[in-house]
């Protein structure tokens, strides 16, 4: 290999990067979107639930249930009502996620020491957040029935009783138990994907459409010359991404950083490699711009979306598709990813993960270096 | 003509067998059921231009693609500038410019960053690297162009700049895969005065074409047609030697009417429109003119007495591709 003619390739390839706006905007403005887009919007917390209360009692002890929802953080009220059609048109029209309805024998029950009940009504249609809702709505009514059961035996007893058990919860890594801390960092995965999928994938493909690729394999130019040399430009490309997302992720999103940046910077500058090589295997094989892209759509992009983990649980895969995300390059850097930024973590956890991707790393680029032919088929 | 060759001082003749830097046995390339090369043999030799002359679709491109090492013959053997066509492909990258039908320059470049970067791919030594880049603009006329996008040049630009761009490393064989189609006359002979001074400096010119002006301009000729080579040698040898009949010109008014009295009489395989009159191609001269004669005096046509004329490389081809096209069954047209 001759380090004349890779930078010549490497020269050349940055040119047509520059000159074409269309692909500068891909390999920068998409990934800003998708941190932005997926900072935002993509939130799996469920806080701020709209509630309805049809309160029936009316009863100090039926305010102090309707107080402990609107009161946490994860209730917030949406109106008071005295109808079940009002409370249908809420859910109806999303004003409202949940309704909660107090009997009008709710007081007098609890004060004869029965068991009183109120009835949670929840929208399904998103049946995600419904589970969560009814988890948070199930939390603060046991959390009440606690408090006056105690009240009752403190009654009887005459002593202050205090609960047997309290769990004193302390989250680690993710403190605030935001998803987007947990988001932001798997996004630059996904992201640096993005960037080997779809600009690497056409530039050999496009070489041959343009037949220009037929001027090039009549030169003593050599396949790893041409294919080393291709990569350069994309991989400054995906290394201005990484560095972009880092810091829009610390000061934008305020997502904490824990770990040790240059192994942070080595693993990327890893995956970079892994993610280029499978674009630039899928720009041989393809052959043409438009089926490089596509396949390179299916191939690469959507398992990093869907099969890395970055938002769907591996763990709740069924057991075939788990097994596949084995061989999902995204999926070992998402989990180093989240390792090294909110877990401070090192090499000697992340040493599986990191192995995986130098080997399918090399793989890729030796396949793809063996399949390059200086031939016309 | 250039005939000139000053061999003696050239640079180029130091690798390879003694005269020949081309030669193909029984060449062969089959892209399934279709043969689009057919045992072709030649050689070419060293300084001389040689032109590889049929219509479209006639295996052209094959041809010059296999010996640039850059598609893998289906049969038959062959070297370029004494490497093997097949297993020293890579080798043979090294001493020669292709230059193909597209002039596959990138649009998006300048023409600087053009040269730059060929003269990266053929690892032209720092030192020769601006004077190779001054000779190719200037070769080019391209002084005012050089910091243009090669996008915006004229097809007559690109061409030559492509041209520089395969030569840049000084090959001692060029492969010029029909240069000058999609080109302007003057652009043409522009480049066929190019093409000439490589000669005179000794490189070997392999050049396919359509064009039968252009033929002329070649020291000697192959004529392929259907993936066969059905004529070879001097552009002279061709017009007196290759041709079975002969041609006998007639001037007359409505040629068009001529044409078909004439192709009724025997002995006259057909006529056809060329210039102001009519090229006659006929089994035998002598027996054809006072035939013709007599024939277009009753029809009334005022007509000067026909001669028989030295064949051009058209009629030349036209009449091989008749005969040929005798012999052998119809075969499907084939364009690659």
């Amino acid at each position: 290999m001759k380090f004349q003619r890779v930078k010549a390739v490497a020269k050349k390839e940055f040119l047509h990067v520059i000159r074409d706006w269309r692909s500068l905007i891909m390999g920068l403005a998409i990934p800003m979107l998708l941190l932005f887009m997926f900072g935002y919007a993509l939130t799996l917390d469920v806080d701020q639930v709209p509630l309805m209360v049809w309160d029936q009692s009316n009863t100090p002890a039926s305010r102090d249930v309707v107080s402990s929802f609107t009161g946490s953080r994860y209730f917030t009220l949406a109106g008071y009502t005295d109808k079940y059609r009002e409370i249908e048109r809420a859910i109806d029209e999303r004003r409202a996620l949940v309704a909660l309805v107090i009997p009008p024998d709710f007081a007098r029950r609890l004060d004869a020491g029965r068991q009183a009940r109120v009835q949670a009504l929840v929208d399904g249609s998103d049946s995600n957040t419904a589970t969560i809702a009814l988890g948070y709505a199930e939390f603060i009514v046991a959390g009440y029935s606690g408090r006056v059961a105690l009240e009752r035996l403190g009654r009887t007893s005459g002593a202050a009783l205090t609960q047997p058990i309290t769990v004193e919860p302390r989250v680690w890594f993710n403190a605030d138990m935001l998803s987007r801390n947990a988001i932001v960092p798997g996004l630059i995965a996904v992201i640096m994907m993005v960037i080997a999928a779809l600009l690497t994938s056409l530039t050999v493909a496009r070489e041959w459409e343009t037949g220009t690729m037929e001027q090039l394999i009549s030169t003593p130019l050599t396949g790893p010359e041409l294919i080393i040399g291709k990569l350069v430009p994309y991989f400054c490309i995906g290394i201005v991404d990484l560095i972009l997302s880092l810091l829009v992720g610390r000061y934008v999103f305020q997502v904490p950083f824990r770990g040790d940046r240059p192994l942070l910077l080595a693993m990327s500058i890893l995956f970079l490699i892994v993610a280029l090589a499978l674009g630039m295997l899928i720009s041989i094989v393809g052959k043409s711009q438009f089926v490089a892209s596509q396949f390179a759509m299916v191939a690469t992009l959507l398992p990093a979306f869907l099969l890395s983990g970055f938002v769907f649980p591996i763990e709740n895969m069924p057991f075939l598709l788990r097994i596949f995300t084995h061989i999902i390059p995204a999926r070992y850097f998402v989990t180093i990813l989240r390792g090294i930024y909110l877990k401070g973590v090192g090499l000697s956890v992340l040493w599986g993960e990191a192995l995986f991707l130098v080997v399918f790393g090399g793989v890729v680029l030796t396949v793809a270096m063996w399949r390059f032919r200086k031939k016309i088929t | 003509m250039c005939s000139q060759k000053n061999r003696e001082h050239s640079p180029y003749f130091s690798h390879g067998d003694l005269d020949n830097t081309v030669t193909l046995k029984e060449l062969v390339k089959r892209f399934g059921d279709f043969t689009a090369v057919n045992r072709i043999s030649l050689d070419v030799k060293k300084g001389e231009i040689f032109g590889f002359l049929g219509p479209n679709g006639a295996g052209k491109s094959t041809t010059i693609r296999m010996l640039c090492g850059i598609l893998r013959p289906s049969g038959g053997s062959g070297t370029v500038a004494g490497f093997d066509i097949v297993t020293d492909a890579e080798q043979i990258k090294e001493h020669i410019g292709y230059m193909s039908q597209k002039f596959s320059l990138y649009e998006d470049l300048t023409v600087e960053e053009n040269i730059d970067f060929y003269s990266g791919i053929y690892k032209i030594p720092a030192e020769k690297k601006q004077p190779r880049k001054e000779w190719v603009i200037a070769m080019a006329g391209l002084a005012e162009h050089r910091a243009s996008l090669t996008a915006t040049l004229s097809g007559g630009w690109k061409q030559r700049l492509a041209l520089g761009c395969a030569i840049l490393h000084e090959p001692p064989i060029i492969f010029l895969d029909e240069p000058t189609s999609g080109v302007d006359p003057i652009s043409r002979r522009n480049f066929w005065d190019l093409i000439y001074r490589l000669a005179a400096d000794g490189i070997t010119v392999f050049v396919t074409t359509h064009y039968m002006d252009e033929a002329e301009y070649c020291d000697r000729l192959g004529f392929i047609y259907r993936g066969e080579l059905i004529a070879l040698g001097t552009p002279e040898e061709l017009k007196t030697r290759h041709m079975a009949e002969e041609i006998v010109e007639v001037l007359c008014e409505r040629p068009q009417d001529a044409m078909e009295i004439i192709e009724e009489l025997p002995g006259i395989r057909h006529a056809a429109l060329f210039g102001r009159g009519l090229h006659v191609v006929a089994e035998r001269a002598v027996e054809a003119i006072p035939a013709i004669t007599a024939r277009l005096a009753t029809a009334g046509f005022q007509a000067p007495q026909p001669e028989r004329i030295v064949p051009s490389l058209e009629d030349v081809f036209v009449s091989l591709i008749e005969t040929k096209d005798r012999e052998a069954a119809p075969q499907q047209e084939f364009e690659r």
